[in-house]
């Protein structure tokens, strides 16, 4: 707990010493049933007002149903630089697709 | 050769729709001021946006408007027309829409009253007798209903913010509250709206109004100035000193050019 305090603290330090609000990640669903996908990103003061934000900023054409934020400093990303080691191993693995097996006569329509 | 000036129908139908389609059109002409200026990029976005949903809404009100001119026996003018070939006299906003933008606290204050006013007044303007003001209406209220959210919240923002944003929100009460009692100042075309079913009478509204925006202001923490005789008169033509370089500014092109489009 008070480690996730102390992470949260240092990370905000930097934007709040140049007088700018913290960023958030904005997801926009574009209708019920599909998936939120990230659009972009905004400055605001605190979530409420990010979601009011991400409202005129990213749903004014009829882009949205439903919006989520989230502090951009919560997301854990891969590091880009493990790119090759991370990735590229997959790109030989032709038998991880279910369609590389031959399937039995009676059942191969699937 | 400048474009001249069109007359309007002196007509009370005409007259209440001119007050609501006006009253838009001149919000929309100060909050369109911010388009560049505004504190914040999301904000400059989302005070536009408010003025793009009051140009819409001015646009069906004076186009209607303008048709019942001609229903009422008079010459029939357009949204354009109406807008851009009037003279000041003419124009029926309230006062309060005309004053300058001010400050962010000005803005936003002025923002809050007003969109609770209309939040009020398209509601009832939804079971007009005037089918085509009713669908307007219906449209206009989730509109106004945002735009009174999201004046609210910066309301409480700068009530609650720092003594700096605090002091400027309480001196946009200060100046903008004595402008407020127009919107409910009662006269003869609020009566012949409300006989013919055209609208309600403005002062109707004044109840719901205060019931919504009184405690807005004192959860903010700033306090209204005690009441004054002083009246504004600009939804019956007469206007501040302001209104004659807004007109100035919104008409120059249609006046010098006339008829000319994009």
């Amino acid at each position: 707990m008070s480690d996730t305090q102390k992470t949260e603290g240092s990370a905000r330090a930097p934007t709040e010493a140049r007088g700018e609000w913290p960023l958030w990640e904005v997801f926009v669903r574009s209708k019920a049933g599909l998936d939120h996908k990230h659009c972009g990103s905004l400055h605001a003061s605190d979530a409420a007002m990010a979601i009011q934000m991400a409202r005129d900023v990213y749903t004014r054409r009829q882009e949205g149903t439903s919006i989520w934020v989230v502090r951009s400093e919560q997301i854990v990303a891969s590091d880009p630089a493990e790119k090759d080691a991370y990735f590229d191993p997959m790109a030989d693995k032709v038998y991880r697709h279910p369609t590389f097996y031959a399937l039995p006569k009676s059942v191969d329509h699937m | 050769m400048p474009a001249a000036s069109i007359d309007v129908a002196r007509d009370p139908h005409v007259q209440y729709l001119l007050r609501v389609g006006d009253t838009c059109l001149i919000q929309a002409q100060r909050l369109a001021e911010w388009c560049g200026h505004a504190p914040v990029l999301e904000e400059d976005i989302a005070l536009t946006n408010i003025a793009l949903d009051l140009v819409g809404q001015a646009r069906a009100v004076l186009s209607r408007a303008g048709r019942l001119e001609g229903e009422r026996g008079g010459v029939p003018h357009d949204e354009d027309e109406l807008a851009f070939l009037r003279d000041e006299r003419d124009f029926l906003n309230l006062t309060l829409t005309e004053l300058p933008r001010g400050d962010f606290a000005v803005t936003v204050l002025r923002n809050a009253a007003l969109a609770t006013f209309f939040k009020l007044l398209w509601q009832r303007l939804e079971s007009s007798s005037d089918p085509d003001v009713a669908g307007i209406a219906a449209k206009a209220v989730k509109e106004a209903r945002y735009h009174q959210r999201h004046a609210a919240d910066w309301v409480l923002r700068l009530g609650g913010g720092t003594d700096e944003s605090r002091q400027r929100l309480q001196a946009a009460v200060d100046h903008l509250w004595p402008y407020t009692p127009e919107l409910f100042d009662a006269d003869d075309v609020d009566d012949a709206a409300a006989s013919s079913g055209l609208g309600p009478r403005w002062a109707e509204l004044e109840a719901g109004w205060r019931a919504e925006i009184e405690p807005l202001l004192d959860e903010a923490g700033v306090k209204r100035p005690p009441p004054r005789a002083f009246r504004s008169t600009g939804k019956r033509g007469v206007h501040s000193e302001h209104m004659g370089y807004i007109l100035a500014e919104m008409q120059t092109l249609q006046r010098s050019y006339p008829g000319g489009v994009w």
